[in-house]
């Protein structure tokens, strides 16, 4: 179908380029204040302990520190799901759990403070393994969990949230299976998304309880409505985005260094600035949940599942803010991708005296692919069924349904993702590369190249609510009131497009407020997918309601009715007599009109990516290169070429693909110290290293908005780890059950190595 | 208490107290010392730039030189900012991103146009520390092949993954010159 949009579909410059490319963007971290202050938090060493004493007398007598802050000097405000983890607490429950709060003029004296506060702690039995967590007698890390159980369920998502995914009779099932396989998987590398940006935030407290904080996140009004019901709902805050420097998920949640700040603003009474190291943010702010599944699958001989069967034990590190919430997702995107009447998946989130789990891109549903797909493969390796096959069969198709987040039954009313999976594995030439389960498709002396297939899809895409305004000006210009920032998919400039499509005008005539929740209406962010339908609708919709006031207002004068009337470059004019025409001036130079848009949840669409991969493996040597990465998918509508490329293109990076091939958070399971927090031992994807990428992007409009378009890019990293970890065991016939695919996993397998256990890492 | 601090410790330490640097063609004459508006012996050129001089293009992200958010050229060639101390740049030429628009123009270098066109960037945080990498790269290599513009660029860390358009924008830009 051609184009004939103005704007939809067509590349057009980001709004922020020319900041970004001269370095004007101003982050975080570039803001400058009068009589700022700076924020260090004192961390501990230990993994569970109690603080016995804190002696701030020597940090106290440091020229230049204005507060040192500790449990007994600030208020009961309290994180977690449900709530019990207090901002700063008497006991410390991993390394790197926040001790004490400093407050000073520079940033180098406040480091120096850390360092004369002297803390006497009584050190308690740490626990590091959520199977150990949860056996009798275990190291306790909350007593509102007994058994390290964190409580399931998510408020937010209604009284029937959904905690597992229980249907049908798994017994009748398996006995109707031709074969049934069992499997014990783990994704357990914690890999951190680890934006360049590192979290941080900016607090201003004016008593008696008003707070203003500038944040970055891609999320910004949410942390206004986050820190109220962490503030035991007594303070009134104001949260100001900007460009945020990379989130994929993570900065959503923010809500300690925000906090730090704000306490610290609170006692000095000055703005006080507070930005982790880069050591923090990679072992005191939150990386991927991790993940161990046993299961066992029945399957007939066609490839349908009869039952699904098992425990998925998720540590969420030393507390819970989103867990549950991925969990739910999880169990709702793998109803999406696998058919199956009869179910029996239990989750159990863990605590453990390790850094906590947050939200990253794949939000639950990544981690569950991950473990599970190798289980049913398992079952497909007995039968000879063709993963590709597999995995296209399965995923959801119109009229099919699944229990979404809040536990209600959807019947999905969206495209069929067949056409895309089709093209995709003809462009990765799918049918000649696989040469069935464990087979490699080609051997070259010691080199063996192997492919692997992975899927995933999620119904967020239409989650949560979304407001928006548009403001039509005399002068023939339009603004977007939106709580929207930019946090690098390019969607603030999408808006605009949308905007300007909506109201036929140059996109230069478009602008958009900061993202300031003073000034906007609700926004519930670009999370996952929603950006482009969710958060789309409402700016649609606000300026299709303004466009509507237009014409209402305009009508009279050109006597004609206002459905009648049609406006192109802040000239309204008669559709049938366009000489009947009057420029959006005569609205009068003392008027503006205001459109509004609003976005109700929609849980019926979902959108989906696979990908393929080939991989080469050096038997020798053990090593994985990743050679050629092919997704697919089916958008409805792109609505700008380059930027859903560069999101399909981050399918490597923020705990994706790489999170299969070398990426880990290495903690060490005696100390309970993470061995590679800085950017050399946390290992990353350089330039030298890249693979070649190919992305299809089919346009079967959807049911959506007006545009017939779908959000995709969350979901970009989801499908390729489970992936790579198909094609190396194929390359190398023998099945891994661990990810990363290290050199030494792979040497282990084909039993080059001994196979003792590892110190450290994952197990 | 007496806490004898760095700042107490740096005072009486001997030294030039001057430096003069050259930022994006601009003389700087900075004094060596301890006062939030002088260069401590400590700071790093990266600190300078963006604390003393509020030059913020320039970003940090690992300040432990693995990720090249903080590239600068010295002397016209790509160095870690936050791995050179700032008292060691004495007589230096630095030049940052807010140095490479044309000084009588204004115009944008045709790199940076180039990053534009080719949407080089996703959230743009390592952007500046890309394109310094690429301006010093295509000053030592005026025309280079794509794989070595990616060995240029292998010290510059991007999470959202914009290297494939990064590299097709360096190549655009190095065409245009050719």
């Amino acid at each position: 179908m051609a184009n004939t949009y103005r704007y939809i579909g067509k590349a057009t410059p980001r709004k922020d380029a020319t900041e970004i490319v001269t370095g004007g963007a101003k982050y975080l971290n570039d803001i400058k204040f009068p009589d700022l202050l700076y924020g260090k938090v004192l961390r501990s060493p230990h993994p569970h302990a109690l603080i016995k004493k804190v002696d701030k007398s020597r940090a106290e007598g440091l020229e230049g520190v204005k507060a040192i802050l500790t449990w007994e000097d600030v208020p009961d405000w309290k994180g977690g799901t449900p709530r019990y983890t207090r901002i700063l607490d008497r006991k410390v429950r991993y390394v790197g759990d926040a001790v004490a709060l400093v407050a000073a003029t520079t940033e180098e004296i406040a480091k120096g403070a850390l360092h004369l506060i002297d803390v006497e702690y009584e050190l308690l039995p740490a626990v590091f393994d959520m199977e150990e967590a949860l056996k009798p007698g275990a190291p306790q890390l909350y007593d509102e969990f007994p058994g390290n159980v964190v409580t399931p369920g998510v408020p937010f998502f209604g009284p029937k949230s959904l905690k597992e995914v229980v249907m049908g009779d798994t017994e009748k099932g398996f006995q109707e299976a031709d074969v049934i396989a069992e499997g014990t998987f783990g994704y357990e590398n914690i890999p951190n998304p680890l934006p360049p940006e590192p979290p941080g935030a900016i607090a201003l407290w004016e008593e008696p309880n008003k707070l203003t904080l500038r944040v970055s996140n891609q999320a910004s009004y949410m942390d206004k409505i986050t820190l109220f019901h962490v503030m035991e709902r007594k303070v009134e805050v104001r949260s100001i985005g900007g460009p945020c420097g990379g989130s994929f998920g993570s900065k959503f949640m923010s809500w300690q260094v925000q906090s730090y700040a704000a306490l610290l603003s609170r006692a000095t009474g000055k703005p006080v600035k507070l930005i982790f190291t880069k050591e923090e943010h990679l072992a005191a702010f939150t990386m991927r949940p991790a993940s161990r599944m046993k299961a066992r699958v029945g399957m007939k001989k066609d490839g349908t599942v009869t039952a699904i069967s098992g425990t998925w034990l998720i540590d969420t590190g030393y507390y819970s803010m989103t867990t549950q919430s991925q969990v739910a997702v999880g169990c709702g995107e793998v109803q999406i991708a696998v058919r199956c009447p009869n179910w029996n998946l239990r989750p159990v989130i863990v605590c453990t005296n390790r850094n906590a789990s947050g939200i990253v891109r794949g939000f639950g549903g990544q981690e569950l692919k991950c473990i599970l797909i190798p289980i049913l493969s398992l079952a497909m390796e007995k039968l000879d069924i063709d993963p590709f096959e597999f995995l296209k069969k399965h995923f959801v198709k119109p009229g099919d349904g699944y229990f979404w987040r809040d536990g209600i039954w959807y019947t999905y009313r969206g495209v069929d993702f067949a056409k895309a999976m089709d093209k995709g594995a003809e462009l990765f030439g799918w049918k000649d590369k696989w040469k069935g389960w464990l087979k490699p498709t080609a051997v070259d002396g010691t080199k063996r190249r192997g492919v692997g297939v992975g899927v995933h899809g999620n119904a967020d895409i239409g989650e949560d609510a979304s407001e928006a305004y548009v403001r039509l000006h005399p002068d023939g210009t339009a603004m977007l009131f939106s709580c929207v920032t930019e946090h690098g998919t390019g969607q603030r400039s999408n808006y605009i497009k949308m905007v300007a499509e909506v109201l036929q005008m140059p996109m230069e005539n478009v602008s958009v407020t900061p993202s300031d929740s003073l000034i906007n209406p609700y926004e519930f962010g670009p999370a996952g997918s929603r950006g482009t339908y969710a958060i789309g609708s409402a700016v649609i919709a606000a300026a299709e309601d303004a466009k509507r006031k237009l014409f209402e207002l305009i009508a009279p004068m050109l006597q004609a009715d206002p459905n009648d009337l049609e406006t192109v470059d802040g000239v309204i004019f008669v559709k049938s007599h366009p000489e009947k025409r009057i420029p959006w001036r005569a609205m009068s130079i003392d008027r503006t009109l205001t459109g509004y848009g609003r976005f109700e949840p929609d849980y019926t669409l979902t959108n989906c990516m696979m990908s393929f991969v080939d991989v080469e493996v050096d038997t020798e040597t053990g090593n994985v290169t990743l050679l050629r990465v092919v997704n697919t998918t089916d958008v409805g509508q792109i609505i700008d070429p380059p930027g859903l490329e560069g999101q399909l293109n981050g399918c490597l990076g923020s705990g994706g693909i790489d999170s299969a091939l070398f990426e880990e958070t290495i903690l060490d399971r005696s100390s309970g110290h993470i061995l590679n927090a800085n950017m050399i031992d946390y290992k990353w994807r350089t330039f030298s290293q890249l693979p070649v990428i190919d992305n299809v992007a089919l346009e079967t409009p959807f049911p959506s908005h007006r545009f017939h378009a779908v959000g995709v890019g969350e979901i970009a990293t989801s499908p390729g780890p489970v992936a790579v970890l198909m094609a190396v065991s194929n390359a190398i016939g023998l099945w891994l059950h661990e990810y990363p695919v290290t050199p030494e996993r792979v040497l282990k397998a084909l039993g080059k190595v001994p196979t003792g256990a590892r110190k450290g890492g994952a197990a | 208490m007496a806490v004898k601090t760095a700042k107490e410790i740096r005072k009486k330490s001997p030294g030039r107290n001057r430096l003069s640097l050259l930022v994006n063609g601009q003389p700087f004459e900075l004094e060596v010392g301890t006062e939030p508006y002088q260069v401590d012996p400590a700071h790093t050129l990266a600190h300078t730039l963006r604390e003393t001089l509020g030059l913020t293009g320039t970003k940090i992200s690992c300040d432990h030189g693995a990720c090249g958010c903080c590239t600068v050229l010295m002397d016209g060639k790509a160095i870690l900012s936050c791995m050179t101390l700032t008292v060691e740049c004495n007589g230096k030429q630095i030049m940052t991103i807010e140095g490479l628009s044309d000084p009588k123009t204004g115009k944008i270098d045709p790199l940076q146009q180039a990053f534009i066109d080719y949407t080089a960037f996703q959230c743009g945080f390592c952007t500046p520390g890309i394109i310094m990498s690429a301006k010093a790269l295509l000053h030592e290599n005026p025309f280079p092949t794509e794989e070595e513009v990616k060995e240029g660029l292998s010290g510059n860390f991007c999470r959202c993954i914009s290297h494939y358009h990064v590299v097709k924008a360096v190549m655009a830009a190095s065409k245009e010159v050719r």
